[in-house]
């Protein structure tokens, strides 16, 4: 990845109620580099609440003690935003774990959503082991 | 973020302000669930004051349908705003739901 500028590096406890905390820190970043404003009112905060609540309740078994962490960085001609989120699980399998959640038989279904409409909703989602498991967003301006 | 519940004749209304997600998704749940359970049978959601929904909010939404018309009733939706209708777009919920523009029209629709 070309060389970031970071720009938000927090730790929050295993809890969905610091979730939308943090999407708003992310939301301000996304309007000081003028994101298209739908992107900054719907595909970030989407994407990203899916990717800290599947850290929470997935990648740390909804654990109370343990973290999840953001960081936030910015490229040199500051168009595009990338967001790691990592937990302290064991990992998965992104091809393998999205559903397509459209089709007859899915869209009845309560669950299963959060992995496609996160990668609907951004540029590209990535996910790696990097001492923890990260779900990286990248979401460019244009 | 709040849900502020109120009867407009035989029709259960909830308002939703703020975002709908998993932090909260089960107290909407568990309220309309408890309005269900007192015999009520139509109800209407207006997203007029809401910001997102994440997957969890539109699962709860998938779920109080199913039980409403288990037990004969009607939710509907009201007031999606362009952010929120490509969201239903994006899932195909928007052909599950009857989706009004306004919440006079989503009453006078039951």
């Amino acid at each position: 990845m070309a060389k970031m500028r970071v720009t938000l590096d927090l730790e929050i406890p295993s809890d969905v109620h610091e979730i939308e905390r943090v999407v708003e820190l992310v939301q301000k970043e996304c309007r000081q580099l003028k994101i298209e404003p739908e992107k900054c009112s719907l595909n970030v905060p989407v994407a990203l609440t899916e990717a800290l609540s599947n850290a929470i309740l997935r990648g740390n078994g909804d654990d109370a003690s343990k973290h999840v962490r953001v960081r936030a960085s910015v490229n040199k001609a500051g168009d595009m935003l990338v967001v790691d989120v990592t937990d302290e699980g064991p990992g998965f399998d992104l091809p393998s774990s999205t559903r397509n959640c459209t089709t007859a038989e899915n869209v009845l279904r309560e669950d299963g959503r959060g992995l496609y409409l996160m990668q609907c909703l951004v540029h590209r989602v990535e996910q790696f082991a990097d001492g923890g498991n990260t779900v990286r967003l990248t979401v460019q301006r244009g | 973020m709040s849900f502020t519940i109120r009867k407009q004749g035989e029709i259960v209304v909830v308002d939703v302000e703020g975002q709908l997600i998993v932090g909260n998704r089960q107290e909407l749940k568990q309220k309309v669930l408890d309005e269900l359970e007192k015999g009520e049978k139509r109800f209407l959601i207006d997203f007029t004051q809401t910001g997102y929904i994440d997957s969890s909010g539109l699962g709860v939404l998938v779920s109080l349908s199913k039980k409403i018309r288990e037990q004969g009733g009607e939710l509907r939706l009201a007031n999606l705003n362009d952010d929120l209708k490509t969201l239903f777009e994006l899932t195909k919920l928007d052909t599950l739901f009857q989706i009004s523009d306004s919440r006079e029209r989503a009453l006078e629709s039951f």
